[in-house]
């Protein structure tokens, strides 16, 4: 049974935190939903409150970043760089200011439906210059993002995950790298975030139907190694999957798409993911099985590559982790 | 820095730069000389506490933007001086009033006139939208708005590491119909941060009168609702200026809504109105007329402009 972390970011941020007058905490009125509030109880001259005023907050980011801060902006993905991407652009990622975006609540991980899902937020960070995108996968991953993103010389964009976090992996974050997680030669899987776990649910069903998958897991999406990608890709025989908790445009789908492409690599390819389309609100669990983003999605994935039908169905995969939207374990608001 | 001239001869001169330039090159930003050139002037002859410019007089050209790769990267604040506790710090907010401030910065003798021939030519970092790397710019203000909350955030920076400089902002009137104004104003009320700025009350903006394009009402009120100090003056007024910067503003920002006339000094320039923000001749016989109109108003001969 794989341990369960309860808010590893709170206990993280302020273990990074504390005590560093440099590193300031701006919240937008999401501090008990971004596991901070902990931190401004105990912390109060390292936190300002900048109100539900996202635009403000990202040019007053930049503002602290002149002046030799290194902000850590908390709040929803999804409101930090719809309503105030001038403000990212011009503010903070142009003059490469040391603000850390720690994006909560990504992709479908979120019941608050199409307003609150940061669906394709990793497609607008790439085409960003300057900027690096870092997502977390695991509980030991969220423990690990404020070092691995303090350590960036220039603006982080960070995908949070909160509330209840399983530990999948034991080593921190190490920017840049990627986890190989299986050494299979039949088919790659390439997945990060949440669809990590969604894959380690399939392994048993897919090694007993007799395939060998070798899985990557991507915590660093920019900068990426384009050349280790291409060795796990030439080490498969039979093509390459991706699945994301994001829009299969412009996320990992497309950055695997084009790692092959620029190299030449005629293997196949398959990208599961929201596949353009919106998501409403629901559990995550529906929502990742009704989009498509899950264990059973993955399977289905395979079969499509290899034009053979297993006979896996979700009874074979291994149990499904489901958290209950309104558990205590949560942080209680959207 | 010494002052060497009269604030109202450096105004003078900056209208008379401006123009010289717009006649030029048959057109320019004509009309925010004649709204802004007196704030300018006294930021930078008398108000700013500036160290002496850490860049050459004469621009460098364009160095390239901001990346891991351009280790020699730097912005165009060194031409109001280092960064230094100390010293006050300035953003010009509306980045379209950059013509009117390079010429400031050559009037105060901080950059060579050269640096005027350079202005939006191709490769030169004297850029028509002032760029974070263009003389006197230290950061990107051309989507109109955000000036004022990235000195809020340098303010508060400064005041946590207890540096005695100031922040200052120059603010253009078009700026209160974006939100982010106001969202800026309340986070300074809210932190007590003691930003300054003076803001160039022309009500023009590029479609014309601002009262035609988008109506916005009685600002000062809104600013000192909003939990800003703000006062009102004649911006033509130096005395009024010099007054109105000891307005008392603790643990709040300080708005000094500068009243202007957009063709002060050049009264032809109402001919065009109300499309002022660019002044493009349209023909010929215009140019002309305008060359002699300006010229006889700033007290200098016409520009030759055929050479």
């Amino acid at each position: 049974m794989v341990e369960m972390v309860n808010r590893p970011y709170a206990r993280a941020f302020e273990t990074f935190a504390a005590g560093n007058p440099d590193i300031l905490c701006l919240s937008a009125d999401l501090t008990s939903s971004c596991e901070i509030d902990g931190f401004r109880d105990r912390h109060p001259d390292q936190f300002l409150s900048l109100g539900m005023a996202e635009q403000n907050m990202m040019s007053f980011a930049g503002g602290l970043g002149l002046a030799g801060f290194r902000p850590f902006v908390h709040t929803f993905g999804v409101f930090m760089y719809r309503r105030p991407y001038d403000q990212l652009m011009a503010s903070i990622a142009y003059p490469r200011r040391k603000v850390r975006l720690m994006g909560f609540l990504p992709g479908v991980t979120t019941p608050g439906g199409m307003t609150h899902q940061s669906i394709e937020d990793i497609a607008v960070m790439r085409s960003i210059p300057n900027m690096t995108i870092l997502e977390t996968g695991d509980a030991t991953e969220v423990e690990s993002i404020c070092a691995a993103a303090d350590s960036i010389d220039g603006p982080v964009w960070c995908r949070i995950l909160r509330g209840t976090v399983p530990r999948l992996f034991d080593t921190p974050i190490r920017v840049g790298e990627m986890r190989e997680l299986s050494p299979g030669d039949d088919i790659l899987v390439v997945t990060s975030g949440i669809t990590t776990e969604e894959a380690l649910r399939a392994r048993s069903a897919l090694t007993k139907a007799g395939l060998s998958i070798r899985h990557l897991h991507l915590h660093t999406i920019k900068p990426f190694d384009h050349a280790a990608l291409l060795d796990h890709i030439a080490s498969v025989r039979s093509g390459v999957i991706t699945l994301e908790n994001h829009v299969t445009e412009g996320g990992i789908g497309s950055l695997v798409a084009e790692t092959m492409a620029d190299a030449g690599v005629g293997k196949r390819l398959i990208r599961l993911g929201l596949k353009d389309t919106y998501a409403h609100g629901g559990s995550r669990a529906y929502l990742m099985r009704y989009y498509g983003l899950d264990a059973l999605a993955l399977v289905r994935g395979v079969e499509d590559l290899l034009e053979t039908e297993f006979g896996i169905s979700e009874a074979d995969l291994d149990a499904a982790r489901v958290d209950d939207v309104h558990s205590l374990a949560k942080a209680e608001a959207l | 820095m010494r002052n060497e001239k009269t604030t109202e001869d450096v105004a003078l001169g900056i209208r008379r730069r401006v123009f010289e330039h717009s006649i030029r090159n048959n057109g320019g930003y004509l009309s925010q000389a004649c709204s802004a050139a007196e704030q300018l002037a006294w930021l930078y002859n008398e108000e700013l506490t500036l160290g002496a410019p850490t860049l050459p007089l004469i621009p460098e050209p364009f160095g390239g933007v901001p990346s891991a790769e351009n280790a020699g990267y730097h912005t165009g604040a060194g031409y109001n001086g280092p960064a230094a506790p100390e010293f006050d710090r300035l953003f010009i907010a509306p980045a379209h009033y950059a013509l009117v401030a390079y010429a400031t910065l050559i009037e105060v003798g901080r950059m060579a006139p050269e640096g005027l021939e350079m202005f939006n030519q191709d490769g030169s970092s004297v850029e028509m939208i002032g760029a974070e790397h263009s003389p006197g710019m230290e950061v990107h203000n051309g989507t109109l708005g955000i000036g004022l909350s990235t000195a809020a955030g340098l303010a508060w920076g400064r005041k946590r590491r207890g540096e005695p400089g100031r922040t200052w902002v120059f603010m253009s009137d078009g700026e209160v119909q974006e939100g982010q104004t106001w969202e800026a104003v309340q986070a300074c009320a809210f932190h007590g941060i003691e930003v300054k700025a003076i803001m160039d009350v022309n009500d023009q903006q590029c479609d014309g009168a601002m009262s035609s394009v988008m109506e916005v009402g009685d600002i000062r009120t809104k600013f000192e609702t909003f939990g800003a100090a703000c006062i009102e003056i004649d911006g033509h007024d130096l005395g009024a200026m010099r007054d109105a910067v000891r307005e008392p503003h603790a643990g709040k920002p300080l708005i000094i809504l500068a009243r202007t006339n957009p063709f002060h000094s050049m009264p032809i320039l109402e001919e065009r109105f109300p499309r002022l923000h660019y002044v493009r001749f349209k023909s010929d016989e215009e140019r002309a007329r305008f060359n002699v109109s300006i010229a006889a108003d700033l007290g200098v001969d016409p520009i030759d402009y055929a050479q």
